[in-house]
């Protein structure tokens, strides 16, 4: 038996069939296709499904849908700002944040709901802040680094790019390096 | 750092004279930058595809029933209730796949599923596919098995004194089928040299067992093709074993049969040999005709293992009074859990790796694998070689306190620097003396050492790893890399290319290798591979293999095309080839330092170069150099690699004495790489690999129940019990990269995605000992094991009183 649900994602309101025990997790993956969101363990100890809910980072592995009824769901599909990349989707990749991956997607939903609420975090927030999502390749050092270079770019207004170049030191990075940002509308050379 | 190295990429549409300043002048462009990964974006984007991201219309999901006793024959299996369950396709036993495998030729002691016996709790019995997940789970519970109970060991001391029960026959009559393999090897008179030692420490160490974890699960897609050809999408991180053994186990020709690795959320050792989910992905394809999935729970993850193996190790260290190591004699047990896996070459890689950085005068080791009624060991990141490590750099810290020496000051004066190891290998580059300067410096060790309060303390460790084996698991003469690269008209450059990616930056790497040669930018080049339809066949992600091996087909590939583009660009301008270069999405006039006069964006001169040879393509390959550089004995040539790689930490801890809490606060890791191609991405490797050494010091353990509360049970198979360090629990990781220019890798390059591993653990244990005066020989340093490590020394400290 299966339910017809109107679940609210990324933006949309999508129209899914879903069994009525299914977890936000499956549904997400496996009727609507946003497969970002991962399952590490399916039983809420790992942080690799979390998304958010109304700004918010939950687990969906153990969150049936119909508790997500009626809020706002977003996945890591949804953090970009339109063609461009959140500055945290961008720091993660220039400070080497992401290895295999497989953890990314639920660190950012973590690091986006921080950087909701407070763009300025120290390490010891940070550390908090992400202390759902395990990460097995990286021992977490350039995570913490590219929450902090997102943080700056926003407080600042600035690229990420510009705060990785001047945390380096760097004549760095090159503007033909994909992605392209919000920034490159002003520098007016991303839409040429 | 040097800032020539962190140029960046040039665009080709940006002004010629300003765009080419700088690279006129000699020096890499790419290699050594900051830049990104290929992969970066997809993966911080989510449009990065994994095994389980991938669906296809009428999969069926499978699920595989496990053994629930640790040791028995099968008396019986009845799959007729499953079949019967509306949804159920088919059920597919040991029978089924009846011909046995193993990952080294030599050990084929494995069956897809469980023929006649089970060795472990766990141990595949059967597999269902059914239309969904549910349907199988259910169906599990339905099929009937009748189980005849054998003695079964937990133990390897209770295995070894027990050959009338073996786990396993034995291989010749006689033999104890308990043990899968003994190494003995001794290099110089290790007995006379000990004698002559002014300083003999001897020490029993104990090694736990742990397991790599990957947060991604295994996840398995078998789909047949009406054309006969088997696909199977897996993460793996060895696609062409896999391809080979399922070719082997279910009876087709390897040229049909097509593995595909999609993205790997992880592996560590941990997915370098075929698994039962892929047999069973592949048979159930082809008897259904429907494409069948199989993910791995995470309880299935903790089973299947193959990770660090548990080792009781014996060792004797003698040294002489002006510091020299004049022997050491190392006797190991590992406990290898119920099949061979990658065992054979633990057993050699538990005496062979420990020779390096330190001249070893003379060495004697006795190592035994011992099968028990436990989930496999394999190799786990730094295979077999961070147990003896352990006891190794804590014997020597025991040394250098009895010999009164600063325990960095010891390590250097026994450096071993280039040349041959005791054990025969060839050493070409070693930059271990800069590493031990580097944490030295970093960690202000000088002014910490034996100089800060009770609880506070700082600990010293070294160790060497392999960048590549010298042989292939299977004996062949072919490449042991292979790489294929194109160049297109419009400046795009496609490398095709086997090795696996799994995080560490495999794809980057060859990408940066490409740009670096045919002077194109980063985002003109599209990597692709381990997916054996399309690529040339790489032997996979295992024993730090990547870097040196396909990066030296790789620069063969590109230098073979470069060359090409840049005669046919001479040819035009009428100079010298040598003369033109190929940077920053140019082609230039070398000997033009305002690059006036002659220059082409590279789309040009690829066309010119198009137009002249024909078609742009090239093949690369690499195979290791097999001309003294190990030793003729038996068992000379596992554990040579091309190239070596050395690293040193220093880990400060603070210790609570009234908790035995251990509170590691900073570890800094010098680790020489030869050259880093990509600063991030070593820096991530040694950052990663430290974490990886401080969890298993700290909290990590594969422990089995034993008794009343599940007998053979795993402890806690789950991420919640097995507790990983999540982002509150570590320390600060500062990686010091050391670079020493092997002659063998590319540009210089040696691995750095193992080695870094090795010296967290002792060096933990020797700041332990720094800190509270005690010495940790097992592991993990648990709060119980070090509180009761405190209260028996001031017991013993009392008695002494006492007396
Ligand atoms: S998959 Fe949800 S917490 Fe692990
Ligand atoms: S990047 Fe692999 S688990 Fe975090």
């Amino acid at each position: 038996m299966k339910d017809v649900l109107t679940l609210h994602v990324n933006g949309d309101a999508l129209e899914v069939g879903v069994p009525a025990h299914a977890t936000l997790l499956e549904t997400l993956r496996y009727t609507c296709g946003f497969t970002g969101s991962k399952q590490g363990c399916d039983k809420g100890d790992c942080g690799a499904c979390t998304v958010l809910l109304d700004g918010e980072p939950f687990l969906s592995c153990i969150m049936p849908v119909y508790e997500a009824l009626g809020h706002e769901i977003t996945t890591v599909e949804g953090l970009a700002e339109g063609r461009y990349p959140h500055p945290l989707q961008d720091a993660f990749d220039l400070c080497g944040a992401a290895q295999c991956g497989f953890c990314t997607p639920g660190i950012l939903c973590s690091a986006y709901a921080l950087l909701l609420r407070n763009t300025n975090p120290g390490r010891a927030e940070i550390q908090q802040a992400l202390s759902g999502n395990l990460c097995r390749c990286t021992g977490y050092t350039k995570i913490f680094e590219a929450v902090e270079v997102a943080a700056e770019a926003l407080r600042r207004g600035r690229d990420p790019r510009d705060v990785v170049a001047e945390r380096y030191a760097l004549a760095f990075p090159s503007r033909s390096m994909q992605p392209a940002s919000p920034r490159d509308r002003e520098d007016g050379d991303a839409d040429a | 750092m040097r800032s020539e190295d962190l140029f960046p990429l040039q665009e080709a549409t940006a002004d010629p004279p300003e765009a080419l300043r700088g690279l006129a002048t000699d020096g890499r462009r790419v290699i050594g930058g900051r830049n990104r990964r290929t992969d970066g974006f997809r993966k911080s984007s989510g449009k990065e595809v994994y095994t389980d991201d991938i669906t296809f219309p009428g999969m069926l999901h499978g699920k595989i029933l496990r053994s629930t006793v640790p040791h028995a024959k099968i008396r019986s299996i009845d799959p007729a209730r499953a079949l019967e369950l509306p949804g159920v396709y088919d059920v597919i036993t040991g029978r089924d796949m009846p011909t046995p495998y193993g990952i080294i030729p030599w050990t084929p002691d494995e069956h897809a599923l469980a023929l006649e016996r089970v060795r472990f709790v766990g141990d595949a019995v059967a597999c269902v596919a059914a239309v969904d997940e549910e349907t199988a789970l259910a169906a599990l519970d339905l099929i009937d098995v009748v189980y005849e109970p054998l003695p079964h060991y937990l133990d390897p001391e209770e295995a070894l004194a027990h050959p009338e029960h073996p786990i396993h026959e034995p291989r010749r009559p006689g033999q104890n089928g308990n043990i899968l393999k003994r190494v003995q090897l001794e290099f110089g008179p290790v007995d006379e040299r000990m004698r002559e030692a002014d300083v003999v420490v001897e020490g029993e160490y104990l090694f736990h067992g742990t397991t790599h974890a990957p947060i991604e699960p295994h996840c398995a897609i078998g789909r047949m093709n009406q054309n006969g050809l088997l696909e199977v999408w897996s993460a793996t991180q060895v696609p062409h074993y896999l391809q080979r053994e399922i070719a082997r186990v279910l009876g087709l020709d390897v040229a049909k049969v097509r593995v595909v690795q999609p993205a790997v959320g992880g592996a560590f050792g941990g997915k370098s040999e075929p698994f039962d989910l892929e047999f069973c992905v592949a048979l159930l394809a082809i008897r259904t005709g429907r494409p069948v999935k199989i993910l791995y729970t995470r309880e299935e993850v903790f089973y299947s293992h193959r990770g660090r193996h548990p080792m009781r190790m014996k060792y004797r260290v003698g040294a002489s009074q002006d510091g020299r190591i004049l022997a050491v004699d190392a006797t190991t047990l590992l406990d290898g859990g119920a099949y061979a896996s990658f065992g054979l070459v633990t057993t050699y890689y538990s005496g062979q790796l420990l020779t390096a950085p330190y001249e070893i005068e003379s060495y004697r080791f006795d190592s035994t694998r011992v099968y028990t009624n436990k989930a496999p060991c394999g190799p786990k990141r730094g295979h077999g070689s961070v147990q003896p490590r352990f006891a190794f750099e804590i014997s020597l810290d025991k040394v250098a306190e009895r010999l009164k020496m600063d325990p960095i000051e010891f390590r250097r004066r026994v450096f071993m620097g280039t040349g041959r190891t005791v054990n025969e290998f060839r050493v070409q580059s070693n930059g271990f003396l800069e590493c031990l300067d580097a944490v030295e410096k970093a960690s202000d060790w000088k002014i910490k050492h034996r100089r800060m309060e009770y609880g506070r303390g700082i600990g010293v460790a070294g160790s060497c790893y392999i960048s590549g084996t010298n042989y292939p698991i299977y004996p062949n003469p072919m490449p042991q890399a292979a790489v294929q690269v194109q160049v297109e008209r419009s400046g795009r450059v496609t490398v095709l290319h086997g090795a696996s990616e799994i995080g560490q930056g495999s794809d980057s790497t060859m990408a940066y290798i490409a740009c670096e040669e045919l002077g194109v930018p980063l985002d003109y080049v599209r990597v692709f591979s381990a997916d054996t339809d399309l690529v040339p066949v790489d032997l996979g992600a295992y024993s730090s293999r990547e870097t040196v091996m396909v990066g030296n087909a790789c620069l063969m590939a590109c230098r073979e095309l470069g060359n090409k583009v840049r005669t046919s660009v001479a040819r035009l301008w009428d100079v010298e080839p040598s003369r033109v270069r190929l940077a920053g999405g140019w082609a230039f006039d070398g000997q033009d330092p305002s690059c006036a006069e002659r220059r082409l964006p590279i789309p040009q001169a690829f066309q010119w170069a198009e137009a002249e040879h024909g078609t742009l393509g090239a093949v690369g390959h690499y195979n290791t150099p097999k001309e003294g550089v190990h030793g003729e004995y038996r068992g000379g040539t596992i554990g040579a690699s091309p190239a070596y790689s050395f690293t040193a930490h220093v880990a400060e801890v603070e210790v609570d004495p009234d908790t035995g809490f251990v509170d590691v606060k900073t570890i800094w890791v010098a680790h020489d790489c030869g050259r880093a191609l990509n600063p991030v991405l070593v820096e991530g490797q040694i950052e990663g690999s430290a974490y990886m050494g401080y969890a298993e010091a700290i909290f990590e353990e594969q422990a089995f129940k034993r008794g009343e509360h599940g007998e053979a049970l795993h402890d806690g198979p789950s991420l919640l019990d097995y507790r990983i360090p999540t982002s509150l629990d570590c320390p600060e990781f500062v990686p010091l990269i050391v670079e020493s220019d092997d002659p063998e890798g590319p540009y210089g390059a040696k691995e750095a995605g193992e080695g870094p591993l090795h010296p967290s653990l002792p060096a933990i244990a020797n700041a332990i000992h720094d800190a509270i005066g005690i010495r940790l020989d097992s592991l993990p340093f648990t709060p119980q094991r070090v509180w009761r490590a405190l209260r028996a020394a001031e017991a013993a400290k009392r008695s002494q009183e006492v007396a």
